[in-house]
């Protein structure tokens, strides 16, 4: 069980360390994945040289999704807009730590997809985002 | 009646696989689809080596020899639902097709601005959705016989419904998310009094529990090849010999039709006005197998087997802190449980139940509107079918056990 659930996974479920909604903020997204009803919504703060000060999110979800989000959430903090832009599928994997098959993934990737959407400043987040 | 179990399991080759080693395969997703007896595979099999043609029409010996193993496929699948004839049983892609079927010819046909439609709340999608269309493309109203809290119709409210006249009763025969049986006779009876037409969702029934269309009296019934042993890619739709003939054909194309010129066709009599083009043929053979093999076993011993068995897993689950499971008290249900544990979302709970070889299905099953009314987005479901054992129960348990002690 260990290489699917890693206790990081399930601490980071049950007590998350990003949860919330920043006020005010300068970027904020959501989505969801219609197939299970994972939802993430994102907020960030920028400091004066378009790098992260702060990073909040929200959802509902499966562990993987929630667990997901408040690890990407940690890791971007300090970076600035074109390294968040530059996060690969590969990025959010290795902060799991875990290998997912294919309905998993989407689980996994819905907070990178949301960062991404709002951090391009689109109107809504494709897959082709975190291909 | 009681079911040799181990026997039957030998009939299933997928049954004797490990998910990974050591992880043996406990399969209890058989309500999403079944698995295939050898039986059904080699009928498939025996179709494509020997006999392979196309149907009708053709003069050789190969094309006479598809045609009646197609049209044996149609009297077996008759026989098994106590159809008064052959003809009365449209191949068609699966259940939803069917529904669609009769959506598109008889509801276009009957309904105009303002008929009445009574659904149930339990309905799987395909039994919503194609009246849906239906009613904003006609202005169709559509009402709901509601859900209790129990999982049970409130025929109370059915009464109701039934004052204000509705053209058409469609509505589940066992819920795939709950497991409830339906009332189907009695719901038909006061349809019919009130001069609706009615059309039953059989797609778990069918598979389940002895199924008597005539005993019912049902003017339509849809079900699926795929969910009782058969192949995917064929499905029914029984209809009352009348309506059938009166209803206008579905699908334009070959086959369907009795003559065609340039500017206009004579449509073939039934079941054929509504198979445009080549069916699925082997998938004709393989389902005539597969209630072959139903049949064989009994289907008053599939669905007492299955009582067993809902029973133990109900008793089962109710023993494990925090775990909840939709729907009615086993009597009142065919073998599905749907449950959720809480504090741990239902995908979640599927996949370590995985990693121990358990195979059930999470998300809403089709069946959003009714997870809506009962507040939660998900389930985990775990269903049960006649090669299922008690054993297997115990397995779903277990792995329950662990998904707890995981999260905590």
């Amino acid at each position: 069980m260990d290489d699917l659930y890693r206790e990081v996974i399930i601490d980071r479920y049950k007590t998350p360390h990003f949860r919330g909604k920043l006020d005010p903020h300068d970027i904020a997204f959501e989505d969801d994945n219609p197939l299970c009803g994972d939802h993430i919504a994102i907020t960030l703060r920028l400091d004066g040289d378009n790098r992260i000060s702060a990073a909040a999110f929200e959802g509902h979800g499966c562990a993987i999704s929630q667990a997901s989000a408040d690890l990407l959430v940690e890791a971007i903090i300090g970076k600035s807009l074109d390294e968040v832009k530059a996060l690969t599928k590969q990025d959010v994997l290795d902060l799991l730590g875990i290998e997912l098959g294919p309905v998993r993934l989407k689980c996994a990737l819905l907070s990178l997809k949301v960062l991404k959407a709002g951090v391009y400043g689109l109107g809504e987040a494709s897959d082709e985002l975190v291909e | 009646m009681s079911l040799d179990v181990a026997r039957i399991r030998q009939d299933f080759p997928v049954l004797g696989r490990e998910v990974r080693p050591n992880v043996p395969l406990v399969y209890l997703d058989s309500t999403a689809t079944s698995q295939k007896p050898v039986a059904v595979l080699a009928a498939m099999d025996d179709f494509y080596r020997h006999s392979n043609a196309n149907i009708h029409r053709g003069i050789h010996t190969l094309a006479e020899e598809a045609t009646a193993m197609y049209e044996k496929g149609r009297e077996q699948v008759a026989s098994f639902i106590h159809a008064p004839a052959a003809k009365q049983i449209v191949f068609t892609r699966n259940a939803s097709e069917s529904i669609n079927l009769v959506a598109y010819t008889w509801g276009r046909a009957n309904l105009k601005a303002g008929d009445e439609i009574v659904l149930t709340e339990m309905e799987h999608h395909s039994n919503l959705v194609p009246w849906q269309i239906l009613a904003a493309e006609r202005g169709v109203q559509l009402e709901f016989i509601p859900v209790t809290a129990d999982g049970l119709l409130d025929l109370e409210a059915y009464h109701k419904l039934l004052e204000g006249n509705p053209k058409l009763v469609a509505f589940v025969h066992m819920s795939n998310v709950l497991g409830t049986i339906t009332p189907a006779a009695e719901i038909i009876r006061l349809a019919h009094a009130a001069g609706a037409t009615t059309l039953v969702d059989g797609a778990q029934s069918v598979p389940h529990m002895p199924v008597d269309v005539q005993a019912l009296d049902a003017d339509f019934l849809a079900f699926s090849a795929h969910k009782m042993l058969g192949p995917s890619g064929i499905g029914v739709l029984y209809g009352k010999a009348e309506l059938l003939e009166s209803m206008p054909p579905f699908l334009g194309g070959g086959d369907m039709i009795k003559a065609v010129h340039l500017h206009s066709f004579t449509p073939n009599s039934i079941p054929h006005k509504f198979e445009a083009g080549t069916p699925a043929i082997a998938e004709a053979v393989g389902f005539g197998a597969a209630v072959e093999y139903l049949t064989g076993v009994g289907m008053d011993a599939v669905a007492a087997h299955e009582q067993k068995i809902i029973a133990y897993a109900l008793e089962r689950l109710a023993e494990i802190p925090g775990v909840r499971v939709l729907g009615p008290s086993a009597e009142e249900k065919g073998g599905v449980a749907a449950f959720i544990v809480e504090g741990v979302h239902p995908h979640d709970v599927a996949q370590i139940l995985d990693h121990y070889g358990v195979a059930v299905r999470a998300g809403h099953h089709c069946a959003q509107p009714l997870h809506e009314k009962f507040g939660i987005p998900a389930t985990a479901r775990a269903s049960f079918y006649l090669y299922n054992t008690l054993e297997e129960v115990d397995k779903l348990v277990a792995a329950i056990y662990q998904v707890k002690k995981i999260f905590g």
